[in-house]
């Protein structure tokens, strides 16, 4: 019986000017356990086989052993999501976009910069958004409005 | 104060290190912020991990001195390190003291650890319970839904058992945002302990009627997970069905909303997960699919496609129209917006058509055959899995009628396509050449093409079905030695290739010699060239062993094909009569013997072979190689029924239809000296003789079967498996066990020995006792394990063909 559910490991990979890639896994929510070490490795080769072709070519789902990663490009930014085979693809893709709306009302003109200095805002947002591996909020205002109070505790 | 970035300057300067263990209070630890930015200013890979072993020595110290004010600091590093890839498994006890801490900075990163580190392996894990069942009772909102998606997170079954109850009472709490949390962990409870979903069942209707919209997705999803769980549940929602309409109407005819509004589609998370949840409900179940229909069809004509969001509901919509019960007029509807799918441009959009056509292909051939010119353009696409898909749909397409024009796509796509597709392209071509083709002359060219463009990666049984066609098609021979041998003399790399025109050459040698035939231009072929040929494929270093043997084989029946004189021949087949190759030496000095001792008999052992059955039981005029097969009286050793071993291959036996993918046990390999058939007298049975079976053959290894119908007792039936070894090494460990349906009765008696000795040693044989009172159809499983060449080998497989009369 197919689980209904996202197996979200989400990931962002960073193109560095030299030109390597760094995929550092902000979530492992998956059982699946997409775990550091030896599927990122066959991960990152199947990567750099991608970005040889050209973007308007490409489909952003990536059939990976027996889930499918589906991807969205920003500037120099990639976000990956891996889900079983129930998910809908496209509502994902979707959901992608919404995650980098809410980024980047937050930080205003969200950058990898900002990402990579505020890993635990991100995982703030992240975990509003996502509960292992479901959709729990999709709102913009609801998904922020805890983290910005956090922010203004903080402050004062 | 000093400041991280100018004291690493410092450090960089062999100042005294501060950190020792005297100087520890006096100096903060490094932020995080400046951890980070030492990591990314490193240059190598290999000062990056001096870097990160240096912070985390100074970590590991820290937690030992339990500095309680910068602990959370201290953990934040090591997460970062973490996701790095680095091991960070020491930081797991400070996640529960930072959790049991009371400061909210400290829960938030000791939740966050817990989550990343800890999971159900760790022993640490249950200690943690405590901890989130005091948040979760008294914490603030905040708190409660750190501690709830931690324990979502990483929950094991204990844990879920033990705070069962917490959850249950948050899920009836006014506020939302705790509420939308306690759902989604209700979900992940409900899968790691099955028997908590008789407590979360009930307050799913009342969460039914929220307007939240995040309380609604959680409850969606429960519901789903509820309704995987259990059948008695998925009875109970159907009867929330309307009300599920009702919500997804209000979603659709809801104006802009500023709160859900996506690309001018009003929330399309909750809308999918909607449909997703109508699909499992209306499965099956007419009353609700026709609830539904109304709906599903304002949705697909009403969803804005302009945007990805409309887009993906009006996909998911499809994929519930075609999966409940639907009206035939939305199944049309349905159909012809994947057909729109398959038509736009955006790639992401063919792919879910393509993948939801494959899915359709099965029930409404017809109408998914309307988009085959579409599809077969998609093979063109440079990017792998639009491409893949598109090979499994054309694939799935093939049909009697559009067989050659679909062929002809697909042996361009084989051209061009990557490799790890070509092994797929190659295998459904031959099979669906095989299930439509027109004519034989058309497979023969299908086939051949195929082994010239892709051999490598076409299945082992690609050869045999080939030599078996050809040897079949009669008018055909002279054709297809000709295109054989014009193939073999461009190209000798392409294994299958090679050994199919190596027979072909052999049995038909006169027929390439005499030059006419009307199908193809008239080729003029000398002896000698054929000769020299065949010479090169044995020489090659390219040729497989098997390859090789087929050659010789070849080469001898020319011997009798050809009118000139022999010397030629001779001379290969003494010379490979010292081949350190042990198979291709054996034949040639048996080759040998028969042109020096047995001359006379060497027409009539070379004649052409009749035409073999495929599957049925075997005569092979070739029987002069039949040394090393010879079938024994049954041994009947005393007794010990095996029965108790048999157990899981008799579950084996359950279903009439498996085993599509097994090799056929019977297919004859055409170079005539792999199969030796047992021909040959067994001990005389009182009843008619029931032809022997080969059933399988591996390396050298085969194994046949002799029935026998005792007359006084008809329901009896003696089978006789006898495992000869003509390889190189001995077989050892060799067990074979069998199964048969539930109303037979076998018995299996001890076998003569477990080892089967190379070279044609004495083979080792086994009884089998079936008793079968009903007269039912026999059907016989058999499953060998055994060592050989130093791998040991496990083969499981029906025995196809029983000759009837072991039955009836």
């Amino acid at each position: 019986m197919s689980s209904v559910h996202i197996q979200v490991s989400l990931s962002v990979s960073m193109h560095c000017g030299s030109g390597s890639s760094n995929l550092l896994l902000l979530r492992d929510i998956s059982s699946f356990s997409v775990r550091m070490n030896s599927p990122l490795g066959t991960l990152r080769s199947a990567w750099s086989r991608w970005l040889s072709l050209s973007h308007k070519m490409k489909c952003s789902f990536i059939e990976y052993k027996d889930f499918k990663l589906i991807y969205r490009q920003y500037a120099a930014l990639f976000i990956v999501v891996g889900v079983n085979d129930t998910e809908n693809e496209m509502a994902i893709y979707e959901f992608i976009h919404n995650f980098v709306e809410v980024l980047d009302e937050y930080f205003s003109r969200v950058s990898e910069l900002d990402i990579m200095f505020n890993l635990d805002k991100v995982h703030i947002i992240l975990d509003e958004m996502v509960l292992n591996g479901c959709i729990v909020e999709t709102n913009r205002a609801r998904i922020l409005a805890p983290l910005l109070i956090l922010d203004k505790m903080s402050e004062s | 104060m000093l400041v991280g970035g100018e004291w690493t300057e410092e450090r960089g300067k062999a100042v005294p290190d501060l950190r020792e263990p005297e100087g520890r209070m006096l100096v903060p630890s490094l932020k995080v912020q400046d951890l980070i930015e030492e990591i990314r200013g490193a240059k190598t890979q290999a000062q990056e991990r001096e870097v990160i072993q240096k912070e985390c020595a100074h970590i590991r110290a820290s937690f030992r001195d339990g500095d309680p004010l910068h602990r959370h600091r201290q953990l934040a590093k090591l997460l970062y390190v973490h996701m790095l890839g680095y091991p960070a498994h020491f930081g797991q006890m400070e996640c529960l003291k930072l959790i049991a801490s009371p400061r909210f900075t400290d829960k938030r990163v000791g939740y966050l650890g817990a989550m990343l580190l800890l999971d159900e392996r760790q022993d640490a894990h249950l200690l943690i319970t405590n901890s989130i069942k005091n948040d979760l009772s008294q914490g603030t909102q905040a708190v409660q839904g750190l501690a709830l998606c931690t324990l979502s997170t990483m929950g094991s079954a204990e844990m879920c058992r033990d705070l069962a109850t917490e959850v249950e009472k948050l899920l009836l709490q006014p506020s939302p945002y705790v509420r939308k949390k306690a759902v989604l962990t209700a979900v992940h409870m409900i899968r790691k302990v099955p028997e908590l979903s008789t407590v979360f069942l009930p307050p799913c209707a009342q969460l039914l009627h929220e307007r939240h919209h995040g309380i609604l997705l959680g409850t969606i999803t429960l519901i789903m997970e509820l309704c995987e769980r259990s059948p008695a549940a998925l009875k109970h929602f159907r009867k929330v069905v309307p009300q599920l309409v009702q919500i997804l109407r209000t979603l659709l005819t809801t104006g802009y909303s500023t709160e859900h509004s996506i690309s001018g589609v009003s929330d399309p998370f909750l809308q999918v997960q909607i449909l997703r949840l109508l699909r499992i409900l209306g499965r099956n179940h007419e009353e609700s699919s026709e609830t539904m229909n109304d709906l599903l069809a304002q949705v697909a004509t009403n969803t804005d496609t302009s945007r990805n969001a409309g887009n993906a509901v009006l996909f998911e919509t499809v994929l519930t129209i075609l999966d409940i019960r639907s009206a035939a007029g939305l199944r049309v509807l349905a159909v012809n917006i994947l057909g729109r799918f398959l038509l736009n441009s955006d790639k992401n959009i063919r792919y879910v058509a393509l993948t939801s056509l494959l899915r359709l292909v099965q029930s409404d051939h017809s109408a998914v055959q309307r988009h085959r010119p579409t599809v077969v353009e998609c093979l063109q696409e440079p990017d792998t899995s639009l491409s893949r898909r598109a090979l499994e749909l054309s694939l799935a397409l093939v049909n009697s009628s559009n067989v050659r024009a679909m062929t002809q796509e697909l042996q361009g796509f084989l051209q061009s396509c990557p490799t790890d597709l070509r092994a797929d392209c190659a295998s459904g071509i031959l099979l669906a050449a095989e299930r439509y083709a027109p004519t034989k002359r058309w497979h023969i060219d299908t086939i051949l093409r195929v082994l010239t463009t892709a051999g490598a990666h076409v299945r082992d049984d690609a050869v045999a079905n080939l030599t078996q066609l050809i040897g079949g098609a009669q008018e055909l021979h002279a054709y297809s030695v000709r295109r054989l041998y014009c193939a073999l003399a461009e190209d000798i790399s392409q294994q299958p290739l090679v050994q199919v025109a190596a027979w072909c050459i052999g049995e038909y040698g006169d027929l390439l010699l005499e030059g006419s035939c009307e199908e193809i231009e008239p080729l003029q072929v000398e002896e000698e060239e054929v000769l020299a040929l065949l010479e090169r494929v044995l020489q090659s270093h390219m040729s497989l062993p098997a390859t090789r043997g087929y050659a010789l084989t070849a080469l001898m029946k020319l011997s009798t094909r050809l009118r000139g004189d022999n010397n030629r021949i001779r001379q290969v087949v003494s010379i490979y009569g010292s081949c350190l190759d042990v198979e291709l030496q054996q034949r040639a000095v048996e080759y040998d013997t028969l042109f020096r001792k047995y001359d006379h008999m060497r027409a009539a052992i070379l004649e052409k072979m009749p035409l073999v059955e495929r599957g049925g039981p075997q005569v092979d005029e070739e029987a002069k190689e039949s040394k090393e097969a010879r079938l024994l009286e049954a041994a009947p050793v005393p007794t010990e029924p095996q029965a108790s071993k048999l157990l899981d291959l008799l579950d084996l036996l359950d279903g009439p239809s498996e085993d599509a993918q097994h090799p056929r046990p019977l297919d004859p390999s055409p170079g005539g000296a792999l199969v030796h058939l047992l021909d040959l007298p067994c001990a005389p049975p009182p009843a008619a003789p029931i032809p022997n079976l080969k059933v399988f053959e591996r390396e050298g290894l085969q194994l046949s079967l002799s029935f026998v119908r005792p007359p006084e007792t008809p329901a009896l039936l003696l089978i006789t498996v006898t495992a000869t070894n003509t390889s190189g090494g001995d077989v050892t460990h060799f067990i074979c066990q069998a199964a048969v349906p539930k109303s037979f009765q076998l018995q299996l008696q001890a076998p003569s020995g477990d080892t089967v000795p190379a070279q044609g040693g004495l083979p080792m044989t086994q009884l089998l006792r079936i008793l079968n009172p009903n007269k039912a159809p026999l059907r016989l499983k058999l499953r060998l394990t055994y060592t050989h060449f130093g791998q040991s080998v496990q083969e499981i497989f029906e025995v196809n063909n029983l000759p009837v009369e072991t039955w009836q």
